[in-house]
């Protein structure tokens, strides 16, 4: 019984506790020239000045608000979206639900980065949708849709949408029919009865569910690069710029930091809905 | 519903649809061809990646299902250890950091012990499968848990009061129920990996392009429509996989 225990707890230990820490010491440390790109730690006041850099350049407040905003908004559409689609498989008979439920999973298996290439072939100038809306006539000259907010949140809620329909279908199959029933029993025409009684109750689902979308989306890179406009600075987007072009590790791992502390509250929620459940 | 199926739909099946279609430019229509199919197959350096992704996430997965079924069956049968809040939290972590944090801190990691015991010397496919292997574990051990957590223990203490020592009680008892939870675990981490661009990103190297690494540069610079003609062949590949595990678990009378 130790073993089951020992095995994959130093594994966790090397591999994700033993990195964090690390990521929190370069964090603290100073750029320098040289090959890894930094000198380590003297105090803390290497993670000031690192953090001091962050607050003083509108640039990077600017990117992980507007990569919160865009989080939440995706997290927002997805529940409009699939609020309808989990409800209509909760309601499904039973035998049809994996039906369902695979038709929502199946585009995922063709590949994330397909996902988003058949979005920018639809989308562009020369694409798809232009192709159709200038062949019907009705418009004169194509229109730019690719490299906007919009085609950044088209792409965002495309791949995140089933992250959001999975917690809420769970949440929805666990209600008691009855209620619902009873409601109507009593006078409640259906759609009072859902909005008073399956609504309030499936709640706690629907914020698991936009928790799932929000966070993972909040350090999103590559649909921002390949979809979104060029001047949308998020936040991952400047994380990979400042380690990757700028090579400017510490700043980085600061970045990395000040993110995953703005995440915290709604990492910490989404467990506490998880542990219920 | 069927207007969220058609938006999750539409696009896919048009790449599908374009990637018989014989002009350079994707999405346009220039009759019927499979000219793209021919130019996928000669691809070399796609080849090349897509075959390291499969070797990848086929390690990184069974890796994450030896650790990961081993997680979840401590989380839900071992009771009070010390260490369990810490353990529990550091197991549900990679599920809920952003890839980028991920990446980055395993990254640091990797080249701060290539500093000090010249291990890895060079990032690639083994500094890639490690990252996987550990995402993979933390859903592995959730599925696991959440298995085990609605199974109840009366079989396992049968099997106790009948004499089997713990071990042949897990072997016999708990990991049978443990196999459908191991196996679509395995399938989870497979996905994962073979998807995943940012994390592989931060931790490989010049030897360790992935296929999604390789992807993600093509299509920064342009489309073409050996993409598509990629895209078919996944959805062609994971349907017979899907027609290949429904013919499987079909129900059987007894």
């Amino acid at each position: 019984m130790r073993g089951a225990v020992a095995l994959p707890f130093l594994w966790l230990l090397a591999l994700v506790a033993a990195p964090l820490l690390i990521l929190a010491v370069i964090a603290a440390s100073t750029a320098a020239d040289g090959i890894p790109p930094f000198a380590l730690p003297t105090g803390w006041q290497g993670l000031a000045d690192n953090l001091a850099v962050l607050a003083d350049d509108p640039l990077y407040a600017a990117a992980l608000l507007r990569a919160l905003v865009v989080a939440g908004v995706t997290g927002a559409l997805c529940l409009l979206l699939g609020y309808p689609m989990a409800l209509a498989i909760a309601r499904a008979a039973p035998a049809r639900r994996p039906v369902l439920l695979l038709l929502v999973l199946l585009p995922f298996w063709i590949g994330f980065l397909l996902r988003i290439s058949a979005w920018i072939g639809l989308l562009r100038d020369e694409g798809w949708i232009n192709g159709v809306l200038l062949a019907l006539g009705l418009i004169a000259a194509p229109l730019p849709m690719l490299y906007s907010d919009g085609a950044l949140l088209v792409g965002m809620v495309h791949s995140y949408l089933p992250f959001a329909v999975l917690p809420l279908f769970a949440a929805l199959t666990r209600l008691d029919p009855t209620l619902e029933e009873a409601a109507g029993a009593l006078g409640a025409r259906p759609a009072v009865a859902f909005w008073t009684v399956t609504l309030p109750l499936s709640l706690p689902g629907a914020l698991a569910g936009f928790l799932l979308v929000f966070i993972p989306a909040a350090g999103e890179f590559v649909i921002p690069e390949l979809l979104g406009p060029p001047e949308a600075q998020l936040v991952g987007r400047v994380l990979w710029t400042e380690f990757f072009q700028n090579r400017d590790w510490p700043l980085a791992a600061a970045l990395a930091l000040a993110l995953l502390v703005l995440l915290v509250p709604s990492i910490l929620l989404f467990q506490r809905l998880e542990a219920r459940a | 519903m069927y207007l969220g199926l058609a938006f999750l739909w539409a696009p896919v099946l048009l790449l599908a649809g374009y990637a018989f279609s014989a002009d350079r430019i994707p999405f346009q229509w220039g009759g019927f061809s499979t000219r793209w199919f021919a130019a996928l197959a000669a691809n070399d350096r796609l080849m090349e990646a897509a075959l390291l992704s499969l070797r990848v996430a086929a390690g990184a997965a069974t890796l994450a299902v030896i650790l990961g079924g081993l997680a979840g069956f401590a989380l839900a049968r071992t009771g009070a250890f010390r260490g369990r809040a810490v353990f529990g939290a550091l197991a549900g972590a990679p599920l809920v950091l952003p890839e980028v944090v991920t990446g980055l801190s395993l990254l640091l990691l990797f080249v701060a012990l290539a500093g000090l015991t010249g291990w890895p010397a060079e990032r690639g496919a083994t500094t890639v499968l490690l990252a996987h292997a550990t995402i993979g574990l933390a859903y592995v051990a959730v599925v696991v848990q959440a298995r085990l957590a609605g199974q109840g223990r009366e079989m396992e203490e049968a099997a106790a009061s009948l004499g089997a020592r713990p071990l042949v009680a897990f072997c016999t008892v708990t990991l049978p129920l443990m196999a459908p939870a191991l196996a679509a675990g395995w399938l989870m981490a497979f996905t994962l990996s073979l998807d995943d661009v940012v994390v592989a990103s931060f931790v490989s190297g010049p030897a360790g392009t992935t296929l999604p690494i390789y992807l993600f540069s093509r299509i920064k610079v342009g489309l073409t429509p050996e993409i598509n003609a990629l895209g078919v062949v996944i959805l062609g590949v994971a349907g017979v996989a899907l027609g290949l595990a429904a013919w499987l678990l079909r129900p059987r009378r007894a």
